[in-house]
């Protein structure tokens, strides 16, 4: 049983440092820039992957490219918008808010809306008919 | 009265018939937000003659399509024989080797046949980059003032080439 345990908790080591281990190495502060960013932004090859977890030539290409933009000093916003300028919002895993995105985003709260109106009404009707009965003798 | 009853089914009909759409869906079609934007200039040497250069400068004036490849790519393979007969309706078409090795790319092109007017090589995929390409092959259609009226993900199929791109060229041509 331990051994077993060992064993997955050796390949899980191996894998977890697999997806960096391709790319070029650069300045710590870089590093821990792109963690945090490449966390924000989606793969396009295995599309529910983050561009920090994802192998795939492509992610480490950008991976590259990002901190060739870092070293640069651009932002991160201006990173993101450089991504979305080749690859569209679906880089990124927070959609922004447009007309085309609207539904998505207030959509729930919409419905929310119509739930509790419906509830309302629906409440104030019975108990107007329940005051009603009570009042009416039989 | 009747219809407060149906209408929790009618709801359940729209979401499923939303849903059902969905299905038919391909996620892996991402569209481009390159689409009625300049096509990204780039200069790059010509594959297997680093001696010459192909520049988006060349191509100013002219429809052209360019589309990315790779020897490694095996959709790719699919779509080629449609390349090679295309030759045959006189069609613009320039290469771009995506993240390829010289001698593969071109062996491809000496078995398979060569489908372009001029293949670019793009060793590294930075042009890729620029260009949106998140999985060869893809291609684009460009128009005479350098903006990208149409782009292809995955391999053209021959409807698509007769229905749509045939047309657009046409169009763009006249």
């Amino acid at each position: 049983m331990m051994m077993i345990r060992n064993c997955i908790l050796t390949l899980l080591l191996v894998f977890s440092t697999l997806s960096f281990a391709a790319d070029n190495p650069a300045d710590p502060t870089i590093e821990a820039r792109l963690k945090i960013l490449s966390t924000e932004l989606r793969c396009l090859v295995c599309q529910n992957s983050t561009l920090a977890d994802s192998d795939a030539s492509l992610a480490q290409d950008l991976r590259n490219e990002i901190r060739k933009l870092m070293k640069e000093g651009k932002t991160d916003k201006e990173i993101v918008a450089y991504l979305v300028a080749r690859y569209g919002d679906f880089v990124t895993f927070r959609p922004p808010v447009n007309a085309s995105t609207a539904l998505l985003w207030f959509g729930p709260f919409i419905m929310l809306l119509i739930g509790a109106i419906t509830l309302v009404v629906v409440l104030k009707k019975r108990s107007a008919a329940f005051a009603a009965e009570e009042k009416s003798p039989e | 009265m009747k219809l407060k009853l149906i209408l929790p089914f009618l709801l359940f009909i729209v979401l499923v018939g939303f849903l059902g759409k969905g299905l038919f869906l391909n996620p892996r079609e991402v569209p481009s937000p390159l689409i009625g934007k300049p096509a990204p200039t780039f200069t790059a040497s010509v594959l297997g003659d680093a001696s010459q250069t192909f520049s988006t400068d060349d191509m100013k004036g002219k429809v052209w399509m360019l589309n990315m490849w790779a020897s490694w790519c095996a959709a790719c393979r699919i779509e080629h024989p449609l390349l090679v007969e295309m030759l045959k309706h006189d069609i613009p078409l320039y290469g771009l080797a995506y993240k390829d090795n010289t001698a593969d790319a071109l062996a491809v092109l000496q078995t398979m046949g060569n489908p372009y007017i001029i293949t670019a090589d793009d060793a590294d995929g930075t042009i890729g980059i620029d260009y949106g390409v998140y999985g060869v092959p893809e291609t684009y259609i460009i128009d005479k003032a350098g903006i990208i009226r149409y782009k292809q993900i995955g391999p053209i199929t021959p409807k698509g080439l007769r229905e749509t791109i045939l047309p657009l060229l046409e169009e763009l041509e006249a």
